[in-house]
C-alpha cells in the first residue's frame, strides 16, 4: 500500500475531443495518496470529462496517465476498477430491494462452501461502515435510504473492493447541511486511511474546509495547481473564471406592487400543513429550511403538478385551479423543479428543443413551427445565460450539467412569466454563472415578476431575498424581512423552530 | 449515458436503412429483368398502401411510448361495416364515411381505456383485436361482398391512365405530408415526442398527457378505417377476415424505420424507409420466383432484426454504463 504523500496518480498534457468538441485540450493532474484533491472549474470545463476517463467511460485522445506507479490502462470501466479506481456518483445507483450488505458486496459475496457466508458478508460490512464512521444498519433494505446513505454505501463498496482513489463528482449538491457534514467526516476518515478522494464541487466553502489540494481547470486546461496553504477563494475564484468577481449578489431594490401570489392555509399532509403567504409583483421570497422541510412540495402544489388537500391558492386575486400545471402556465406561472434530469428536462432532445419547449405560440406561424425562430429564441438565451454547447441540436444530454440547469432556466425565462418559483436555481452552476443567473432573478424582479425562491444555501437566501419564510417540519416558523435576517436566526429557526434569538 | 447511446445507434440506423433500401434496388434491378419496371415499382407502391396509411398514424402513438395491436381488426372491421352497408343499400359515399366512423370510435376507445382506466396498452388492445374482429364476423359472418361501384374499385385497382402511378397514391402522399408535418412541423409533434421521452417531464411542461394519448389513438383508428377503406376496394372484397395480421407489419415497419419501441424517437421519412425496405425485398423475391413460405420467412427475418438490433445495441452499451456506475 502506498505511503501518504506518495504520488499515485499523474496525468500528464490530457486531451479529449467529442466529434467537433473539445473537452480536454491538454490538463495536468497529480494527486497523492492520503490527499483530498478538489478539482474545480467553471460549468463545461472538463471535470467531469476527466474524471469519466478515470472512471474508463471515455478513453482519452492523448496524453499520458500513470496510476500507481504503472500505466493506467484506460477504456474500460472494469479495468478501472480492477486498477482500484472507484466513482461515486451524485445519484448512486444501489439495487433497492437488496440489503446494504448485499449491496456492498454483490458479485463477490464471502463464500463458506458452496453457499454464500451472510454472517461475515454483513460483519464486513459492519466494519466498512464503523471505519467510515457511520450508524447503517447492513441488514436493511436499500430501499428508502436517503441519497447521502446511498452514498456512504457506495463508498464502503468501493473500500471493500480495496479502491486506492475515490473520485466524487458533486457529491454534496443535493445533500442537506448536516448530511454535508457527514459526508466530510467520511472523507476525513478515507483520508486518514491513506486513500486518495477527488472532489468536484461548485460550493467552495466546502471545498476550502476539507481540501488538501486545488488543481483549477479553465476551458478544458489547468490553470493552476496549489496546496490549500497556498491559495484563497478570492483567488481560486479568480483562477477559475479569469477575472475578479466582485459582487456575489447584485441584489438591487426595486418598486414592490401588487399581490400576485396568494396561498391560504394550504395542507398536504404529509408535506405540510397550514402554510400561507403572498408574493408581491418585484418581490423575491424565499422558503428557506433544511432539505425535506416539505418546500418543494409546496412548489409544487402551486404549479399543480402535485395536489393539496385543503387551503386555496390565488394567482393575480383570481383563484387558481388546483392540480392542472396546464392552467398554472395559462397564468404565467413558472417552475424551474428541482430534478432537472427528471423533471426539468427532455434529456435525449436537442437544446433548441428544450429551450422552445414552452414558447411554441410564439414560435408558430399560422400553423407551423417556425424553425429560424426556435433557432433565434436559443442563441437569444445562450448570450443572456451563457450556455455552452458545440451545436443547439445536441442533445441537452451531452451538455455539462451546469449548463444543463442553465437550459431549464432559459426555457422558462423565455415565458416571460408573472410568477417565477425557482427550486434550488443555481444546484451545479459554478460561481461565475451563479452571480450571473442572481443578476437575472434580480432583473426579472426588476420587471415585476414575483419571483418564489427555494434554496438551500443560505448565503444566496440571505443575498437575494426580500422577504424569507424559514420553513421547518412542514410548518412555517417565521417570516423575517431582509434587514431581519441573519445567518444565526434563519438557521436558528430552521433547525430548531423557535422564531428569533 | 444510455440515451445518449441511443440518439447515436438512431442516427447510424437511420444511413444504415436508406443504404440498405438503396442496394436492395441497385442488386434487385441486376439480378432481375424488370425489377424497377413501372409495373413493379407501382406493384410495389400499392402493396405498402394499408401499412403506409396505418403507419402514418400508429408512428406517433409508438413515439408517445404506447401501442396498438388491434389495427388490423379495425380495418376488417371498418371494411365489414363499409360492405354491409352498402349491400343493404347506403348510398356508397354514406357506407365510406360509416367505416372511417366506426374506425374512429375504435380508436377512440382504445385510448379511453389506455388513459382512463390506466389499464396497460398492450393488454387493452390484444382484447380489442379480439373483440373488432369479433363484431366484423357477427355482422358478414363468412359472406364475402364483392359488389362494389367500379369507380370506386377501379380507384383501388388502377393506375391513372397509362402511366405506373397507382390512383391511390395521391391519397397516400396526401395523408403522409398531413402527418409528416404534423409530427415534424407543428407543437402537437414536439409534445408527441416529448411524453415518450419523459412523461415526468412532460407532466412537468404542462402537457396534457391523458388527452394527447387518447387524440393519437383516436388518429390511428380513423387512418386503420381509412385503410379498411382501400383495401376493400383494392380487392373488391370486404369480409371478416381482411388484413389478418398486418399489424404486425406496421410496427415492424415503424422499427425497420428507427422509431424506438422504448418511445420518444422517431421519423415520417425512417417509417417510409422501413416500409419501402420491406416491401421491396418481397418484390425482389417474388421476382426471383421464391416461393410464399420463403419470402414470409425472409421479411420475418428482416423485421426481427429490426426489432433485435437496436435493443442489443442498447442493451450491450447499456451493461457498459452499468459497469461504469458500479464502478
Ligand atoms: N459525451 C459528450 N459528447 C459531446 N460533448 C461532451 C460530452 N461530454 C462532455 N462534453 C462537452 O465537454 C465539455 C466538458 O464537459 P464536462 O461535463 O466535463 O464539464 P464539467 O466541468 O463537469 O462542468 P459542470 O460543472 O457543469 O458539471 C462541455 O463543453 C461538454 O459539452
Ligand atoms: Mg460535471
Amino acid at each position: 500500500m502506498a505511503n501518504k504523500g506518495d504520488l499515485l496518480l499523474e496525468m500528464k498534457d490530457v486531451k479529449k475531443r467529442f466529434g467537433g468538441a473539445i473537452a480536454l485540450r491538454g490538463t495536468n493532474l497529480s494527486v497523492r495518496a492520503g490527499e483530498i484533491h478538489a478539482l474545480l472549474g467553471e460549468n463545461g470545463a472538463g471535470k467531469s470529462t476527466m474524471l469519466k476517463i478515470l472512471a474508463g467511460v471515455h478513453e482519452h485522445d492523448a496524453g499520458t496517465i500513470t496510476f500507481g506507479g504503472a500505466p493506467f490502462i484506460s477504456g474500460s470501466p472494469q479495468a478501472s476498477i480492477d486498477q482500484g479506481i472507484a466513482v461515486i456518483y451524485q445519484e448512486p445507483s444501489l439495487f433497492l430491494d437488496l440489503s446494504l450488505a448485499e449491496n456492498v458486496f454483490v458479485g463477490r459475496q464471502p463464500k463458506k462452501g458452496l453457499a454464500i457466508d451472510w454472517k461475515e458478508a454483513e460483519a464486513q460490512a459492519r466494519k466498512l461502515f464503523n471505519e467510515l464512521g457511520v450508524e447503517l444498519d447492513p441488514k436493511r433494505q436499500a430501499r428508502g435510504l436517503s441519497i447521502a446513505d446511498q452514498q456512504v454505501v457506495e463508498i464502503a463498496k468501493a473500500l471493500s473492493m480495496n479502491a486506492s482513489i475515490i473520485l466524487m463528482d458533486e457529491p454534496t449538491a443535493a445533500l442537506s447541511a448536516s448530511e454535508v457534514e457527514r459526508l466530510m467526516t467520511v472523507m476525513r476518515n478515507l483520508r486518514a486511511a491513506n486513500k486518495a478522494v477527488i472532489f468536484v464541487s461548485h460550493r467552495l466553502d466546502e471545498v476550502f474546509a476539507i481540501s488538501d489540494f486545488i488543481t483549477v481547470m479553465r476551458d478544458g486546461a489547468t490553470v493552476s495547481e496549489k496546496a490549500i496553504s497556498n491559495t484563497d477563494l478570492q483567488t481560486v475564484i479568480k483562477e477559475m473564471v479569469g477575472r475578479e468577481l466582485t459582487e456575489l449578489f447584485p441584489k438591487t431594490d426595486h418598486p414592490i406592487g401588487d399581490v400576485v401570489l396568494e396561498v391560504n392555509d394550504l395542507t398536504n399532509p404529509a408535506y405540510f400543513r397550514n402554510v400561507s403567504f403572498t408574493v408581491r409583483k418585484g418581490e423575491i421570497v424565499a422558503l428557506a429550511g433544511l432539505v425535506g422541510s416539505g418546500r418543494s412540495e409546496i412548489a409544487r402544489s402551486i404549479f399543480g403538478v402535485d395536489s393539496y388537500e385543503t387551503g386555496s391558492v390565488k394567482i393575480n386575486n383570481k383563484p387558481l385551479k388546483k392540480n392542472s400545471p396546464i392552467t398554472a402556465i395559462a397564468e404565467k406561472i413558472a417552475l424551474v423543479p428541482e430534478d432537472r434530469r427528471q423533471q426539468g428536462l427532455f434529456m435525449v432532445a436537442g437544446v433548441n428543443r428544450n429551450i422552445s419547449m414552452e414558447s411554441f405560440d410564439r414560435l408558430k406561424g399560422r400553423i407551423f413551427l417556425n424553425f429560424k425562430k426556435e433557432r433565434a429564441l436559443t442563441n437569444q438565451w445562450r448570450e443572456n445565460l451563457s450556455i455552452k454547447y458545440a451545436d443547439q441540436s445536441d442533445p441537452v444530454d451531452r451538455l455539462s450539467g451546469g449548463n444543463q440547469q442553465k437550459t431549464v432556466l432559459a426555457k422558462w425565462l423565455a415565458t416571460d412569466p408573472d410568477l417565477l418559483i425557482v427550486d434550488e436555481p443555481t444546484r451545479g452552476i459554478d460561481v461565475g454563472t451563479k452571480a450571473e443567473v442572481h443578476k437575472l432573478i434580480d432583473k426579472a424582479a426588476g420587471e415585476g415578476k414575483a419571483i418564489l425562491m427555494i434554496s438551500s444555501e443560505l448565503p444566496e437566501v440571505l443575498g437575494m431575498a426580500d422577504r424569507i419564510i424559514v420553513m421547518r417540519e412542514g410548518r412555517q416558523v417565521t417570516e423575517l424581512s431582509r434587514k431581519e435576517a441573519t445567518q444565526e436566526n434563519v438557521i436558528a429557526a430552521a433547525t430548531t423552530g423557535k422564531k428569533g434569538i | 449515458m444510455s440515451e445518449k447511446n441511443t440518439f447515436k445507434v438512431r442516427k447510424s440506423w437511420d444511413t444504415a436503412i436508406l443504404a440498405l433500401l438503396f442496394s436492395v434496388w441497385v442488386l434487385a434491378s441486376f439480378t432481375t429483368d424488370n425489377f424497377l419496371s413501372s409495373i413493379n415499382v407501382s406493384q410495389i407502391f400499392s402493396n405498402s398502401s394499408e401499412i403506409l396509411i396505418m403507419g402514418f398514424a400508429m408512428i406517433f402513438l409508438i413515439i408517445t411510448g404506447e401501442i396498438d395491436l388491434s389495427i388490423a381488426s379495425i380495418l376488417a372491421l371498418s371494411s365489414a361495416m363499409l360492405g354491409w352497408s352498402y349491400a343493404a343499400g347506403a348510398p356508397i359515399w354514406l357506407a365510406i364515411l360509416i367505416a372511417m366512423a366506426v374506425g374512429t370510435a375504435c380508436g377512440f376507445i382504445n385510448g379511453f381505456l389506455v388513459t382512463k382506466l390506466g389499464l396497460g396498452s398492450l393488454a387493452v388492445t390484444i382484447g380489442a383485436l379480439a373483440l373488432y374482429r369479433g363484431i366484423a364476423n357477427g355482422i358478414l359472418g363468412t359472406n364475402t361482398i364483392n359488389e362494389f361501384p367500379d369507380f370506386w374499385t377501379s380507384f383501388g385497382f388502377d393506375t391513372f391512365g397509362k402511366t405506373f402511378i397507382p390512383q391511390t397514391l395521391p391519397v397516400i402522399i396526401l395523408f403522409g405530408l398531413f402527418f409528416g408535418l404534423l409530427l415534424h412541423n407543428t407543437a402537437f409533434g414536439r409534445r408527441t415526442l416529448a411524453i415518450g421521452q419523459s412523461p415526468e417531464a412532460a407532466r412537468f411542461a404542462g402537457i396534457n398527457v391523458v388527452r394527447h394519448k387518447i387524440i393519437v389513438f383516436t388518429f390511428t383508428g380513423f387512418m386503420s378505417g381509412v385503410a379498411g377503406v382501400i383495401y376493400t376496394f383494392r380487392f373488391s372484397t370486404a369480409q371478416a377476415d381482411n388484413g389478418i395480421g398486418l399489424e404486425l407489419l406496421v410496427i415492424s415497419a415503424c422499427l425497420l424505420g428507427g422509431v424506438s419501441i422504448f418511445g420518444g424517437v422517431g421519423t415520417m421519412w425512417g417509417l417510409v424507409a422501413g416500409v419501402l425496405l420491406a416491401s421491396s425485398v418481397e418484390s425482389w423475391l417474388t421476382l426471383q420466383e421464391i416461393n410464399a413460405q420463403w419470402r414470409t420467412i425472409v421479411t420475418g427475418i428482416l423485421l426481427l432484426i429490426s426489432v433485435a438490433a437496436p435493443v442489443m445495441v442498447d442493451k450491450y452499451k447499456r451493461a457498459r454504463a452499468t459497469l461504469a456506475n458500479k464502478a
